[in-house]
């Protein structure tokens, strides 16, 4: 038992609402009380042994995986600055003034930044929970998918073992959450944990808390808002800067918290003015928008807001939570657009109108008086917004911050070459060399930079000169621009249990050879395009490709030789050859909870609070594999973390060895590799698979032969293992160049080898004294052996 | 510009810091000392000329004439094999490098392990972060960079340099290990 309860569901849930009652002592009107927890038993599978796990629960499974996959630590700093001890040099094995080593301060860092993801997506989940049920009510009930997915909340269920059925009975799922990320916050402080390995697995906890949170977000919106319902025919909407009607008045939506831009399109549609206003978005807020109506537009992810805020284009720019740049108040003034900010979490200094009238805000702000404000009314928010565009569209014309290309040509010829503006640059573009060039007239080399920019920035604030370089890249690349006429599948949700079912065999046995998951931000060493190929790649060998993010943006930023987006190309079922765009960050979870229903929906292992179980079977059997190629964020650590426990590995860009350390498998190492045969109960080879946990690959091609990689598992079946195995050498003879080395590694029996590839696969085997090993019924679990037989 | 800052000025890593190839004798000196250096590739070689010829070539000429093996990370594989020569391994900057942390790694083949890695060619952050994890965890192995700017996680690193002088300074060190 914990402190959680096993089957406690509402901690609110018996509610009374009297209009009117009168009696002898008192009168009352609109009386409404709540009477704290009650248990609502709703569900008769037997309770697992882990429900509300705490920070040590699974520390035992952590412990397995992380024997298995040890830290690869890549100090980002030598020092430690975080308590008046300090600084402290925590070079090579000097410890600091507290006794920490660099192994466990790395360890605790990124601890950190699992907390900040998880607490952030959880604080999210907190705020639109509250805001649905304030407009839907408590007993709004829980509908991702209607009859076609009966596991409605599957991380929920296997971490808390409860079945939420309205959205009153997510209250208490994200109290649990709340509490867990306060402990595993409180390891951080100094003199709390000194191991790094206990570190690393309380970042695996923090991820798992950081998908219950996300999950419970998504499924709360989608119930309440009327998002699609595990649609695999969501609609495609537009995506890219050309597709904005730029002589309309534009509203832009930032963020990830949709409430305040939901708002905005029902003001619109109640009072008929759509057709007149343009809404757009950029990252999350974004794809959520789509989601809620389709009419609204996706100007790309996170690297687009400063090129299209300076664009001029919005009329009224309206910022919610996360990701959003810092400055945008700054850059919103120099267009003369207003800032509405609608979260207590991003204030950025700005005045509470909250409780203004609506005419007097609108007035302060289209005559200029008010630059921004702070609304946390998101009703409020949808009137002003649209008001405030319609006004200001005529007002402002579209000023913008981007300089002509004759103005482009002067800024240019200041430029000393001095070079800071390329050592500024996160991708070390040749930035000075192109400045050059435009010097003397020719926009080429800036024009080339824009699709590699991240739009961050950096380059401007390093110039002496003040030249802004950012807007000169943009400028270079007006054709570019107005060309971006792109398009993406609205975010579809959940997986239904039925597509589950169907693809569940097909996958554990291996002939699909694997589950794809594009998640996460845009700093992309070479540009969205990059993602995009990568999606159509894995599709075309009939991989289950996933989207969710930035990336789901990314990946429909590109056409193929016959001019079709991704989403065009590919169906978005969840089948093979599919490419599924799930929806926002917070729908990361519909991925996660797509390999948790294979054990459970198809391989009907128990679900309810039994986490160890159903991630022996996911780790061991289910080959999907996470690629973060432009991960940036704290959330997106929490979200890599909450994959790794469930034994799913995940694969960064270059950017990606910033996060301190990497979690690696030695192949080379044949004892790392035992599992248990549960049919025999002996410990046996189950091979290096998968091999690595976290690992950032150098360039595409090397995160493409990785990603076929790590989709194999010590249960493929023969035919599945050629089959990846296929891929894998395909891909490696295509982008690498050869067989890859390590195919001995690979091969279990002469069945695993692909047909195609027979001979020369042979000639491998024989170089490297190979011998034919047996295929186990995997698992890392003794309490999983069948005849009891555990040496 | 200065020439041991770091290339991207705000990768700053703390107290230890690598020291300055200024001359190709010095670079020349370790490669000598080492009993098992190792040089790990990455694809950013194929952006770069040394007077004239592709750098790839004139680290495939420094391969052979001071033994040292290559591992060819990412795709860089293939422009080896284009010129007929066969890496030593093909294994991806982050493998290597975790392999190198381990005193009890034999090698590639299996031999001893080795004291000096070389690395060239990788993306600049990926290489600072990749040099910070040997510093720190790999006190055995000496590293060293033959990229064009100044790596500071490195035990020695050319200067933040003009790519004319790096290249001179190349083929220095490759000239000196004929004699």
């Amino acid at each position: 038992m914990n402190l959680w309860g096993g089957s406690t569901m509402g901690r609110k849930s018996v509610n009374f609402s009297i209009k009117e009652i009168n009696t002898d002592l008192a009168r009352f009107r609109d009386l409404n009380i709540t009477i704290g927890a009650i248990t609502r038993e709703q569900w008769d599978e037997p309770m697992g042994p882990t429900p509300f796990p705490s920070l040590t629960t699974l520390r035992p499974w952590d412990q397995r995986l992380l024997k298995r996959y040890k830290p690869f630590y890549l100090p980002f700093c030598d020092l430690c600055c975080m308590c008046t001890y300090g600084k402290c040099d925590l070079t090579g094995s000097k410890k600091g003034a507290c006794g920490i080593s660099m192994s466990a301060q790395q360890s605790r860092t990124v601890l950190l930044s699992a907390c900040i993801g998880a607490a952030t997506h959880i604080s999210h989940s907190r705020d639109l929970l509250t805001h649905l049920i304030a407009a839907s009510g408590r007993d709004c009930p829980i509908n991702v998918g209607g009859t076609g997915v009966e596991v409605e909340a599957p991380i929920t269920r296997l971490v808390c073992g409860i079945k939420p059925i309205t959205l009153g009975d997510l209250e208490p799922v994200l109290d649990y959450c709340e509490n867990q990320v306060t402990q595993l916050l409180a390891v951080t402080h100094t003199g709390q944990e000194g191991n790094n390995l206990d570190f690393e697995s309380k970042v695996f906890h923090a991820g798992m808390i950081d998908h219950v949170g996300m999950e419970v977000a998504d499924i709360a919106q989608v119930s309440a808002l009327g998002f699609p319902k595990a649609d695999a025919e969501a609609p495609l909407v537009d995506l890219g800067l050309g597709t904005v009607d730029t002589k309309k008045p534009v509203i832009l939506v930032i963020g990830h918290n949709v409430p305040p831009a939901t708002e905005i399109i029902d003001y619109l549609k109640e009072n008929d003015l759509f057709p007149e206003v343009e809404v757009t978005g950029i990252c999350c807020t974004a794809l959520d928008i789509t989601r809620y109506s389709p009419k609204a537009k996706i100007v790309g992810p996170i690297s687009w807001q400063l090129r299209y805020i300076r664009s001029g284009v919005p009329d009224v720019i309206v910022i919610d939570e996360q990701c959003i740049r810092t400055d945008t108040l700054f850059e919103a003034a120099r267009i003369n657009t207003p800032l509405i900010a609608t979260s207590e979490k991003n204030c950025l200094g700005l005045p509470d109108l909250t409780h203004e009238p609506v005419e007097s805000i609108i007035s302060g702000f289209v005559t200029g008086t008010v630059p921004g404000a702070l609304i946390l009314d998101p009703e409020k928010v949808g009137e002003v917004a649209v008001r405030v565009a319609i006004a200001m569209a005529p007002q402002r014309k579209k000023h913008s911050a981007l300089p002509t290309k004759h103005q482009l040509t002067e800024w240019a010829k200041k430029c000393t070459q001095c070079m800071l503006c390329r050592r500024a640059c996160p991708n070390d573009l040749p930035v000075a060399q192109a400045i050059r060039l435009a010097a003397s007239g020719n926009l080429s080399g800036l024009d080339e930079l824009y699709d590699d920019c991240l739009g961050c920035g950096r380059c401007e604030s390093a110039c002496k000169q003040k030249i802004p370089v950012h807007s000169l890249i943009v400028t270079a690349a007006d054709k570019k621009t107005r060309e971006e006429t792109f398009c993406l599948r609205s975010g579809r949700g959940a997986i239904q249990d039925t597509e589950i079912r169907k693809v569940g065999g097909p996958i554990v046995l291996g002939e699909i050879p694997g589950i794809v998951a594009f998640v996460g931000c845009a700093n992309y060493p070479k540009g969205s395009r990059e993602v995009a190929e990568m999606c159509m790649e894995f599709a075309r060998r009939r991989y289950i490709v996933c989207t969710s993010g930035c990336s789901a943006m990314s990946a429909g930023m590109y056409r193929d030789e016959e001019g079709k987006t991704a989403y065009e190309r590919y169906s978005g079922a969840f089948e093979a050859g599919g490419i599924v765009n799930v929806g926002s960050c917070v729908a990361n979870a519909h991925i996660a909870g797509a390999a948790i229903k294979i054990a459970s929906v198809f391989a009907k292992r128990p679900l309810r609070g039994n986490y160890e179980e159903i991630a022996d079977y996911v780790y061991n059997r289910v080959g999907a594999v996470g690629v973060a190629w432009g991960a940036m964020s704290q959330k997106a650590a929490a979200i890599a973390a909450g994959f790794w426990r469930l034994g799913i590995p995940v694969v960064v860009g270059p950017h990606g060895t910033k996060y301190r350390r990497m979690l690696l498998g030695r192949a080379d190492k044949e004892a790392d590799w035992l599992v248990y045969d549960a049919r025999t109960g002996e410990q046996v080879n189950g091979g290096p698979v998968p091999e690595h946990l976290f690992f950032a690959a150098e360039t595409k091609e090397e995160a493409m032969v990785m990603i076929a990689k790590l989709t194999m598992r010590p249960n493929d079946t023969s035919k599945g293992r050629a089959n990846k195995l296929a891929n894998y050498i395909d891909l490696h003879k295509r982008l690498i160049g050869g067989i890859p080395p390590d195919v001995y590694r690979l091969v279990r029996t002469p069945a695993d080898i692909p047909l195609t590839m027979k001979d020369e696969i042979q000639v491998h085997l024989a170089e490297h004294d190979w011998k034919e090993a047996t295929i186990p019924d995997p698992t890392l679990l003794s309490r999983m052996v069948h005849s009891r037989k555990v040496a | 510009m200065p020439m041991n800052e770091s290339w991207q000025t705000a990768e700053i890593p703390g107290p230890k810091k690598a020291s300055l190839i200024m001359k190709p004798d010095i670079a020349d000196a370790m490669i000598r000392r080492a009993k098992r250096p190792i040089m790990i590739v990455g694809h950013g070689i194929i952006e770069y000329d040394v007077e004239g010829r592709p750098l790839i070539d004139c680290l495939i000429d420094l391969s052979r004439k001071a033994k040292i093996p290559i591992v060819s990370s990412a795709s860089t594989n293939k422009e080896f094999l284009a010129r007929e020569f066969e890496p030593a391994a093909i294994m991806s900057a982050i493998d290597i490098s975790y392999r190198l942390t381990d005193p009890e790694w034999k090698g590639l083949d299996g031999k001893e392990s080795y004291d000096l890695a070389i690395f060239v060619g990788l993306p600049y952050s990926m290489e600072w972060t990749i040099l910070s994890g040997l510093k720190h965890f790999a006190p055995g192995v000496k590293t060293m960079t033959f990229d064009c700017v100044y790596q500071p996680n490195a035990s020695w690193s050319f200067p933040n340099s003009t790519i004319k002088d790096w290249a001179a300074s190349l083929k220095g060190i490759v000239e000196n290990l004929e004699d």
